[in-house]
């Protein structure tokens, strides 16, 4: 049984950058790396990608990443956690034992499985968003259950050098370690939620080092070209001190802490995951010296008995087109090219929107109701079912080039599919995870 | 006098699904009573009484001197089928932040 555990956190969404992957795990004296990949949405996108191949639906960056994190990982010692497995966490470890061949390195890999309940779901299920069944929200593409610690645990006592999942509670990648190296015991919801409070912490990685916090007049942030992202030494009493790897960019500080602590926390005194329902509200943070702070705190009370189901579905296209325009009557000027299009076309869309970027697209009309700027943006976007439809709204902006208001430059049009979430809970006893290990 | 909430206070923005949540930390922790006293959730409500549908909560929290503030039906249609630039509303904490406050009273 370890004292003192340490996990760095080297990717906080699916594109994350890959250099602060490499540097925590060649400088960081890492015992783990965690590499958080997958938002709500990304999975049902790689979904879609494995209908169409079978040998796809892992993370799109997973084979840059194994590449050049493997050499350092085994050079460590480092084992690595991550969920870019998403939708196809067996093709992902192919792929990883391939590369692993090719570069002629002993390799194992354990693929954690069980998330995806697509042929569990009935489509009458009511969403918890909308109540609403399912099946009318339109074509469903995906069903992932959110897992929690107790199907990456069986993972961890394997020998793997690798433990690669698909949809995992984030916080979860990192108390699955806590629990194995540090002796922990589940059903001890205290040190439950003090691990979910650590992994939520460091689950967005440079989130807490000054990313998504840097503002150079109110809260500036050094050498952010050069973000370094953290990692947590954690002890047995699940007290956490975190850092980053000393000469890295950015900051660690009892704000940047703060602001990381709430995000995305819809109730801090109860937040759920599949292993605990944690009390964020007695977690206090110290700064003990420059990039490091202690936190203590965090409790748990409880443990849920449904797992969160993310749920996608096919929502249509959305078409958009944007032109901008500069200098005198700039903003009337592209009020009459959003009148123009809109007359055109505007009826003929399930939504339709026009924004003036550099004015009001971010904020409303009310908050920047005092404001004029020099030059203005004009975006249009549109959603519909039909592809051919969803584009004509970056053609006609395009169009007012020779046929729209004076002066109108730099138009740029988009069409994308839409993949829409919802979510249900499922009784977590009908979802069973289960481990494969492969190797090379 | 009245002031800006960025003279004062951060915020970060985070989503889940169309709820919208927002936090507001002072940078001096003797600012904490004052936000407390003054961002109301009825302030809150009337000052996103565009962006906002439904209910706001707020949640105070004395050990880590902080606000937030959970807002339901704030994104449209929610992240992933809003015809929102900002879909998910990450550029919030700082309309938030645009709020002014009176900070005369009581000190």
């Amino acid at each position: 049984m370890q004292e003192k555990l340490r996990i760095g956190c080297g990717a906080g969404f699916s594109g994350d950058r890959i250099e602060p992957a490499m540097i925590l795990t060649e400088k960081g004296n890492l015992d783990y790396l965690v590499l958080e990949c997958l938002a709500e949405r990304t999975i049902a996108l790689a979904q879609k990608r494995k209908k169409q191949d079978p040998k796809a639906g892992y993370d799109v960056l997973l084979e840059r990443r194994i590449l050049g994190l493997l050499p350092l990982l085994l050079k460590n010692k480092t084992r690595l956690i991550t969920n870019m497995g998403a939708a196809n966490p067996l093709a992902g470890a192919e792929k990883i034992i391939e590369i692993a061949q090719k570069l002629g390195l002993k390799l194992k890999v354990a693929v954690v499985l069980g998330d995806d309940v697509f042929n569990r779901i009935s489509g009458t299920e009511l969403s918890l968003e909308g109540n609403e069944a399912l099946l009318s929200y339109g074509n469903l593409v995906s069903a992932n259950a959110y897992l929690g610690v107790d199907s990456i645990l069986p993972a961890l006592k394997t020998d793997a050098n690798i433990i690669l999942t698909g949809r995992v509670a984030d916080p979860s990648l990192f108390l699955a370690p806590m629990i194995y190296e540090l002796g922990w015991n589940t059903s001890d919801l205290d040190l439950m939620g003090k691990g979910t409070v650590i992994g939520h912490l460091l689950e967005c990685a440079g989130q807490i080092t000054g990313g998504y916090f840097a503002d150079p007049v109110s809260k500036p942030i050094p050498d952010m070209h050069i973000l370094g992202h953290p990692f947590v030494d954690i002890y047995t009493d699940g007290t956490a001190i975190i850092s980053k790897v000393s000469g890295t960019g950015g900051a660690i500080s009892v704000q940047t802490a703060k602001e990381q602590l709430l995000y995305e926390v819809i109730d801090p005194g109860k937040y759920v995951t599949p292993d605990v329902i944690a009390d964020f509200s007695s977690v206090k943070f110290f700064e003990q010296n420059k990039d490091e702070i202690r936190v203590v705190g965090g409790s748990g009370k409880g443990i849920p008995k449904t797992l969160k189901v993310s749920v996608g579905y096919e929502a249509g296209f959305i078409g958009e087109g944007e032109i901008s325009y500069a200098g005198s009557h700039a903003i009337e000027r592209a009020k009459l090219a959003a009148e123009i299009i809109e007359k055109r076309i505007g009826d003929r869309f399930d939504e339709f929107k026009v924004d003036y970027i550099g004015l009001s697209s971010m904020h409303g009309q009310e908050l920047s109701r005092n404001y004029l700027p020099y030059e203005i943006r004009l975006r249009i976007a549109g959603k519909t079912k039909d592809r051919s439809l969803a584009q004509l709204v970056g053609e006609e902006v395009e169009a007012l080039y020779t046929n729209g208001p004076a002066g109108g430059g730099g138009a740029r049009k988009y069409t994308h599919e839409v993949i829409g979430v919802v979510s249900i809970l499922m009784d977590r006893n009908n979802i069973n995870s289960s481990i494969q290990v492969l190797e090379s | 006098m009245s002031q800006k909430l960025c003279e004062i206070a951060h915020s970060r923005a985070g989503d889940k699904g169309n709820t919208l949540i927002l936090s507001l930390i002072p940078f001096q922790e003797s600012d904490f009573n004052l936000l407390v006293k003054e961002v109301s959730v009825e302030k809150v409500k009337a000052h996103f009484r565009h962006q906002v549908k439904g209910e706001i909560i707020r949640h105070v929290l004395p050990e880590l001197k902080a606000l937030q503030f959970t807002c339901f039906e704030a994104l449209t249609s929610g992240v992933t089928t809003s015809l929102a630039l900002d879909a998910h509303g990450k550029s919030l904490g700082y309309a938030l932040l645009e709020m002014e406050i009176d900070d005369s009273i009581g000190l």
